[in-house]
């Protein structure tokens, strides 16, 4: 036994032949502004909201939940079933498609846990890759550069829809009715229900009808991404819109919805998938059938974040303070708008920028190109991703000046 | 007209020209899902309205009155988050001291491997992300390879690595017959396997059996791994939970680390720190040298990036706060023992009681298995009526789970076994 054996033991790692993966682009940003020492420096990568001084923000709301569990000695820290917290995916249905909607009220909706915007989107990927009869989803260009890994690993083959139009900085809408027009029948189509990011170029209601329309009657499946519910205009009911338009129809539809963002609970991952069905028969078999992808991804999800999530969303007076501390957030960043687009008007700098406050939501798509953000980064300590899109979440009053001077530089200097 | 009204109208007239293709659902031919074997046993326990019906179906653990228990060390270290931290992204990795600590407790405090950074970890949604990760990560740059699971298992198990499209060989593992371990069977599989193959091995507390190797058998096991070069993969989901004794439990891969295997660990602290819910644990890959430790975790991260993007913090916040504090470390090393020592105490009580009633058949596996279940041994139709009979909640393959036995209900649940099985 003591005497090493030669034949068939190999001394090399069995995973020596792999390279180092390269840097997510978007976490990969934070990382960067991490690492740089300069006292000017501005995060404007990744979509995390921070408060006018620049700080994380824990909603008063979300405390007070927080507070109401520790102090609960009887809570324990159990499996949660593998759909995940029924209390917070009943509310959370009825959060994105509203209290009186028809298809809550039958049944016709399939709501699980899962893990925030990113984890509802890949069960819900992956449902679809097994019991689909289509296996492509269209997503829009540009999107969040996370959409086409997620849904690739998850089985689907991705294709793209015309959506962002760099010569106005708005809406491609005839690109987008062509695309999903020429689309197979039954396609699956990534729609982003408010807030689209990265541009902050939302269709209109009435465009929203006439896509409506479009996809229905050629069949299309809509998967809704609802990251930023209440977050876009400051009102939940509002940015849900589109959403409850599809469902109004009697048509069947996914939806992820994130809590990351509009409660703040980013790092606790919470979120939900909601399927909506035909019939409540139909409902319950799907169901079953999101167990069976779920359970051998992570048995079932974290308690924590649904915890505060439903703790909040059943107190009427928890609610109602949410929604207030949620509208403070939407108008602050309303508020970085104008003044960005005041500060670069003050300083004359070439093109037209009211795109800044037109956009809507947390990013704004600047049209700065990969040089002029690379300038930036380098002199100005700028950090944003290279499709030039910007957090307005992570700016203030103070810091308006030094992005106006960045922008005014770049767009002067480099072209 | 009502909005609906003009819908329901257009909707007739284009179900005519497209066959009705919108107007059906798209889900017509999703079959109901067969109810997760394990799970589903609580699901019919709560549903049961017998006064004297007992869960020893899934393995969470319960004190001597039948409660979940959180544990004093986890209040403390809840106490401290609640109202002082913020709810910032993880990076995709997850918290590093918490991998930190992590490390430690599966490498060894001192260990040279953590000194030189030849560790890739990443955090994960317990164990089960842990496994899905590494056999993900299998398939992406092993695609050729296939992975070994002993039988029986963790029934997950086999759904993981399917999910992840690596194909499963099985190798002999339980012995039926004397209720232990097929050592001579085992390894003949290892020497028989292809050389470089991958194989799950359960670290300690074997799930669902209870039965594990003893030292000198990891050692030979080990041995053979070498002579072949096959990839061990550890999942280890009951460490301190078995013994009592964190380290004790961590043997088997401490064994394969002297033998400088190049090793994969998946860990838990959904049992250990009774932080099931939370979904904290963490996937390491043992690699050459730091450089490659770096490539690999990347490569991990980007892995996880589409799944859940990073993972949740809370219980991760927990985890670093007790093992970096050295008086709450203390404590929730007292407490796990005690949990430890509960469910040795409750095997010694089931086999005793059974033995008092005068049972022809020997139950001395109840006190050789080790760790939180039992393979009873009973059949599926006996389990079925153990429970139509006696309100008894257990896995069909005979598992009991140890932890939900308590001084209240041994007697009710050593006879209710011993009427089942006296005419066996």
């Amino acid at each position: 036994m003591s005497a090493s054996p030669t034949s068939g033991f190999h001394a090399d790692s069995v995973f020596a032949h792999i390279d180092r993966a390269p840097e997510d682009p978007i976490l990969g940003v934070t990382v960067a502004y991490n690492k740089d020492p300069s006292p000017i420096k501005l995060n404007l990568g990744v979509g995390a909201y921070r408060t006018e001084e620049g700080k994380p923000l824990v909603l008063n709301v979300v405390r007070q939940a927080e507070q109401q569990l520790v102090n609960d000695r009887s809570r324990v820290k159990e499996y949660l079933p593998i759909v995940g917290l029924a209390d917070f995916n009943k509310l959370s249905a009825k959060l994105i498609l509203g209290a009186d909607s028809p298809a809550v009220q039958e049944n016709r909706v399939t709501t699980v846990q899962c893990l925030s915007g990113t984890g509802s989107l890949r069960v819900g990927g992956e449902f679809l890759a097994r019991h689909y009869h289509q296996r492509t989803i269209y997503i829009p260009l540009p999107t969040w550069g996370n959409h086409p890994k997620v849904f690739t690993l998850a089985g689907l083959s991705v294709k793209t829809y015309r959506y962002y139009d760099p010569a106005t900085r708005g809406l491609n809408f005839q690109g987008l009715l062509e695309d999903l027009g020429s689309a197979p029948s039954g396609a699956i189509v990534l729609l982003h229900a408010c807030a689209h990011n990265p541009t902050g170029v939302d269709p209109t209601i009435q465009q929203w009808e006439q896509i409506r329309q479009l996809m229905r009657s050629k069949s299309l499946l809509p998967f809704f991404d609802s990251a930023y519910q209440g977050f876009a205009s400051g009102s939940l009911d509002a940015d849900a819109q589109p959403v409850r338009m599809f469902v109004a129809d009697g048509g069947e539809c996914l939806v992820a919805q994130s809590y990351a963002k509009n409660m703040g609970l980013y790092g606790e991952r919470v979120g939900a998938l909601s399927i909506v069905c035909k019939t409540a028969d139909v409902a319950s078999r799907v169901e079953s059938q999101l167990k069976l992808v779920i359970r051998p991804m992570y048995s079932n999800p974290p308690i924590h974040g649904a915890s505060i999530v439903a703790t909040i969303l059943k107190d009427r007076d928890m609610y109602n303070e949410w929604t207030i501390e949620l509208k403070a957030m939407a108008d602050r960043i309303i508020s970085m708008r104008q003044k960005l687009f005041d500060a670069l008007r003050a300083r004359g700098t070439p093109g037209d920028w009211s795109h800044i406050i037109k956009q809507i939501g947390m990013f704004t798509f600047t049209g700065l190109n990969s040089e002029q953000v690379a300038f930036m980064t380098k002199e100005y300590h700028i950090y944003m991703t290279s499709d030039g899109r910007i957090s307005m979440a992570g700016l203030s009053s103070k810091t308006v000046p030094h992005l106006a001077d960045a922008i005014h530089a770049a767009v002067t200097r480099v072209v | 007209m009502t909005f609906r009204a003009v819908m329901s109208g257009r909707a007739r007239r284009l179900s005519s020209d497209l066959g009705a293709r919108w107007m059906s659902t798209w889900w017509q031919s999703v079959e109901p899902a067969p109810k997760d074997p394990i799970l589903g046993v609580t699901e019919a326990f709560l549903a049961d309205p017998s006064p004297n019906k007992v869960n020893v179906g899934v393995g969470a653990y319960r004190d001597d009155n039948g409660k979940p228990v959180v544990l004093e060390c986890v209040r403390e270290a809840e106490r401290r988050i609640a109202g002082n931290l913020n709810m910032e992204y993880l990076p995709m990795g997850g918290s590093v001291k918490m991998v930190e600590e992590t490390l430690k407790l599966a490498y060894g405090e001192d260990s040279e491997f953590i000194k030189d950074k030849r560790i890739a970890a990443v955090q994960s949604l317990s164990g089960t992300g842990a496994c899905r990760l590494f056999a993900d990560f299998q398939k992406r740059f092993r695609p050729d390879s296939q992975i070994y699971i002993p039988v029986p298992t963790w029934a997950n198990h086999h759904n993981i690595w399917r999910d992840a499209q690596v194909p499963q060989r099985t190798f002999h593992y339980y012995h039926p017959e004397s209720r232990g371990l097929d050592f001579a069977a085992l390894m003949d599989d290892i020497k028989n396997a292809p050389n470089g193959s991958f194989f799950l091995l359960h670290a300690c507390a074997h799930n669902p059996t209870g039965v594990d190797p003893s030292e000198d058998q990891w050692r030979e096991i080990s041995y053979q791994f070498k002579a072949k070069g096959h990839f061990p993969f550890f999942d280890m989901a009951y460490q301190g939970f078995a013994s009592g004794d964190p380290e004790r439990d961590a043997k088997s891969i401490r064994i394969f680390l002297e033998d400088r295997h190049l090793i994969g660990i998946a860990q838990s602290y959904a049992k250990n720190m009774g932080l099931y819910g939370q979904r904290v644990g963490c996937l390491s890959v043992l690699c050459e040298d730091e450089k490659q430790a770096v490539a690999v975790k990347s490569q991990l991260q980007l892995l996880a990036r589409p799944m859940y993007s990073n993972p949740p913090l809370h219980g991760a916040l927990i985890v670093s706060i007790i093992l970096s504090d050295p008086e709450l470390k203390k404590l929730w090393l007292k407490e796990v023992k005690v949990m430890a020592d509960r469910i040795i105490g409750m095997r010694t009580a089931l086999r005793e009681n059974l033995e008092k009633l005068g049972s022809p058949l020997s139950w001395e596996h109840i006190t050789n298995q080790i760790g939180m279940f039992c393979y009873s041994g009973m059949t599926p139709e006996q389990v079925d009526s153990l429970t139509k009979e006696f309100h008894i909640y257990m896995t069909r393959n005979g598992r009991i789970s140890m932890a939900g036995v308590t001084t209240g209900n041994v007697g009710y649940l050593a006879n209710a076994i011993h009427e089942i099985t006296k005419s066996a």
